[in-house]
């Protein structure tokens, strides 16, 4: 099941079979901006970040961004910056993997949030796009199209939390603006 | 590095003694005519050819063969000769292919005498050709140059050498093609066909018969002419791989392209190009059972070797340690911090001071907490679990640079025929579980020097100075120990500065064992002189490395690895000597020049700061337990421990006696 979502929306996700959730990835892609003229250097790249936040008892723990890679315990992995973005192709540019089974027992909802450093609003990026994938069979969870998506430069994409003894995800597609994460952090805390 | 030319393409020779190699898939000849500035043979004896293989400067095979090596001597040439014409051609009237579209293309390089490849040149695109000439060296004022030629002739032989300007072409061509067919006649047959048989063989090394190629014995008959008496290089012994360094044009044993005549695939794969074999796959874990983690076996990490998979895997485990504890230790600091919260919120709360609600969330915040640490704790008990059984099988499996003293492999020891890629400095094991020990592995050569530290800064041991000043020795001698052991008999040089003497006993294994070249070096002339020497050492290599000119050094200059150890800094040094020993630190390394202090930092502390950047150049290491090495990952604080001979234990000695009877024989 493929939840193709516009913003806003806020749905529950279990697996398809009722098993839990052991391994997410959130993957980020867009294309990059055209390349213009002789001085093609001069383009203004797009650069877009993902960004994982860890919370415990609603008080950020860690974060998994692109000056900090791996999360403290290992259990969040950043695949790296991308400066400029795909071919638009629909593959991620940036990835984030998760595996939920080695999240320190404290952690109990982990935030991903996708912002614009380079400043255009996602009106103004090309085929970007952000997703979850269930990591253990590579379905797709949840997908958010970002482009032509109004004058914000943020969006606080989706959270996976405890519950019970597994895991479940929120979508939640909440536009908002900021630079990284911490811009977000005020628009992030009602969603917790 | 080699110059791989394309057709046209011309390339300087450094020198005039060169060699010529020629590999082809199968028996070629290989010839060389001489011309004059006018590009003009001047007669049958400007060429050389199987019939006449001797020319002043010039030496050809007497026969046609797969791989050849003409000798080169420029400065020989007869007078008048500006050019030699490197020729290929095709042995006529013995049964094999007619034109060089039918075998693979010829490969031919230009190497100097010690095999260091200087151009090589790939004839790709010949078809009906029979003959080619391949390279011209040619003079370009004082110096020369070599050409990548590759004109082919459809007329063999005789067109080429009328094409060059000598009369009676077509005489000469036919004396040649005779003495090729006397030459196959009477020594070599041809080699067998070699798609088929190198079918089998891969077909051998992958342990299973390829489709359609059935293991079957030749065809008796076709024995004699399918097996050659002698190896396909008749003329030239075959190069040894590595010798001089150079990557051998082709090696016995390496893929021999089949031929598209012999009705063979195509073959796309470079002719030079050798990819090295893939690594025989790592032992996995078995799959585990349902529920449970799988059993974890040494060298299951990635790797070429089995020496870099293990110390992957050491890596592995190290970082896999550091972040376990850190999501303990988030854990509990959360659980702690947000029981505190809790047991504020009652005290500040006015309902709780009536009855025994305050009691009640009192307890509940304690057993909130008492919850999250319990999962917190069996979380890591898991993976210390997990890991515990993982270093059960890794050190026993952990080769001599990587194991601990008491580690059986040391026993067995025998001088290694190279360094290996990290060296064991010690333990490191965090306080959640003190048994757990990871091996801490640097690579080699060391980045940066050594310090054991003989002070007791920082120390809570209980042993008093003389007894830390004496551990740290020991340890700097098991370092220096390990060391020279890991190294290649002769590529590890230990010099020792104990400006007072008081290392004698420590140091006696070194000198008794006989691995050290000279004795320590004692007072203040002695250190001036160790260190002078040294110096000058990386001096000299450093201009040579800058300059390029790396085999311009002094032939007496040991180029191997050096260490000095320094006992009692800074007794015995003057202002010169601590300026020296401050360039060794910052400069050594990168040559070859490694230093290991045994000092107590409090000792120099007249000189102030100026010695600050030595230390902190220098990797600290105790002789005692202690917590100040930091992981790259999280940056806990992990405690050193420093190799531990077992008690009453010989191996030391025993390695160091081996180590000196090696470097006495220059053997294993």
């Amino acid at each position: 099941m493929t939840v193709n979502m516009t913003k806003g929306q806020a749905i529950n996700l279990q697996k398809n079979d009722g098993g839990a959730l052991t391994s997410v990835r959130m993957g980020l892609g867009w294309q990059a901006a055209p390349r213009r003229g002789l001085f093609g250097s001069r383009t203004r790249e797009v650069d877009l970040d993902a960004s994982a936040v860890l919370f415990a008892d609603k008080q950020p723990v860690d974060v998994v961004f692109f000056r900090h890679l791996v999360s403290d315990d290992g259990s969040v992995r950043h695949t790296g910056d991308n400066l400029v973005g795909g071919v638009g192709q629909g593959g991620d540019d940036e990835a984030i993997l998760v595996d939920l089974q080695r999240v320190p027992v404290h952690i109990d909802q982990i935030v991903f949030t996708v912002n614009s450093f380079t400043g255009q609003t996602f009106q103004e990026v090309q085929n970007a796009f952000c997703r979850l994938v269930d990591e253990t069979n590579g379905q797709e969870l949840a997908r958010f199209t970002l482009d032509g998506g109004g004058q914000y430069t943020a969006q606080i994409m989706a959270k996976v939390h405890r519950a019970g003894s597994g895991w479940q995800m929120t979508a939640l597609g909440n536009p908002a603006n900021g630079r990284t994460f911490q811009d977000l952090m005020p628009a992030i805390l009602p969603h917790l | 590095m080699t110059a791989e030319l394309v057709r046209g393409q011309n390339h300087a020779l450094p020198g005039t003694r060169l060699e010529i190699r020629v590999s082809a898939g199968r028996p070629i000849v290989a010839g060389a005519t001489l011309s004059d500035h006018e590009r003009t043979v001047r007669g049958t004896s400007w060429v050389a050819h199987p019939g006449a293989p001797t020319l002043p400067g010039l030496e050809v095979s007497q026969q046609a063969a797969a791989d050849h090596r003409l000798a080169v001597d420029l400065d020989a040439l007869p007078d008048g000769a500006h050019q030699v014409n490197v020729l290929l051609a095709l042995p006529v009237g013995v049964g094999g292919p007619v034109t060089f579209g039918a075998v693979a293309a010829p490969f031919v390089a230009v190497t100097g005498l010690d095999g260091t490849e200087i151009a090589s040149y790939t004839i790709t695109d010949l078809s009906a050709e029979s003959a080619v000439v391949a390279l011209e060296l040619y003079r370009r004022g004082d110096a020369w140059k070599v050409r990548a030629v590759g004109q082919g002739y459809a007329g063999g032989l005789a067109d080429m050498l009328a094409d060059q300007g000598l009369p009676r072409a077509q005489d000469l061509a036919t004396a040649i093609n005779d003495a090729v067919a006397r030459g196959l006649a009477r020594s070599v047959a041809a080699p067998p066909p070699r798609s088929a048989d190198e079918a089998r063989v891969r077909a051998a090394a992958q342990g299973h018969t390829a489709p359609g190629q059935p293991p079957s014995t030749p065809d008796p008959a076709a024995e004699p002419a399918a097996r050659p008496v002698v190896p396909a290089q008749p003329v030239v012994p075959a190069q040894q791989p590595g010798d001089g360094g150079a990557p051998a044009p082709q090696r016995p044993g390496d893929a021999v392209p089949p031929q598209p005549g012999d009705g063979g695939p195509v073959n796309y794969t470079h002719p030079r190009r050798q990819t090295a074999a893939p690594p025989p796959p790592p032992p996995t874990a078995r799959p585990a059972a349902p529920g449970q983690h799988p059993t974890p076996v040494a060298g299951d990490a990635t790797g070429w070797s089995p020496e870099e998979r293990l110390y992957n895997q050491v890596w592995g485990m190290f970082e896999d340690l550091a972040r376990t504890a850190a999501a303990y230790r988030s854990a509990v600091d959360f659980a702690d911090s947000r029981m505190e919260q809790e047991l504020d919120k009652v005290l500040s709360d006015p309902r709780s001071r009536i009855g025994s609600t305050g009691d009640t969330a009192r307890a509940a915040a304690r057993a909130r907490h008492g919850d999250l640490v319990d999962q917190a704790r069996a979380a890591l008990d898991r993976d210390l679990a997990q890991l515990a059984a993982e270093a059960e099988v890794v050190e026993p499996a952990l080769p001599v640079a990587f194991a601990d003293w008491s580690s059986p492999v040391w026993q067995g020891y025998r001088a290694p025929m190279e360094v290996p890629m990290a060296l064991r400095l010690g333990g490191l094991h965090l306080p959640e579980r003190p048994e757990l020990r990871i091996p801490m592995l640097v690579r080699l050569p060391l980045e940066r020097g050594l310090w054991i530290d003989s002070g007791r800064s920082g120390t809570d041991s209980l042993a008093d100075a003389d007894q830390l000043r004496r551990l740290a020795l020991d340890s700097a001698v098991a370092h220096a120990a390990r060391l020279l052991a890991s190294y290649p008999p002769g590529a590890f040089t230990v010099h020792v500065i104990d400006a007072a003497g008081t290392g004698t006993s420590a140091f006696a294994p070194l000198v008794t064992a006989g691995v050290l070249d000279e004795p320590p070096a004692t007072g203040a002339a002695g250190v001036t002189a160790m260190l002078t020497r040294l110096t000058q050492r990386v001096d000299l290599v450093q201009m040579a490395v800058r300059g390029g000119v790396a085999d311009a050094l002094p032939q007496d200059l040991d180029t191997g690895e050096q260490l000095l150890v320094v006992n009692d800094f800074p007794h015995g040094f003057d202002d010169r000597a601590v300026t020296q020993l401050r360039y060794l630190a910052d400069e050594g390394p990168a040559v070859g020049v490694h230093l290991m202090m045994v000092a107590d930092r409090e000792e120099a502390a007249e000189y102030g700061p100026l010695l600050d950047p030595l230390w902190r150049a220098l990797l600290r290491l105790t002789p005692v337990p202690e917590d100040h090495l930091a992981d790259p990952w999280v940056g806990h604080a992990w405690t050193y421990e420093p190799p531990a001979l077992p008690p009453g234990s010989e191996v030391l000695g025993h390695v160091l006696d081996r180590v000196g009877a090696a470097r006495r024989t220059g053997s294993r």
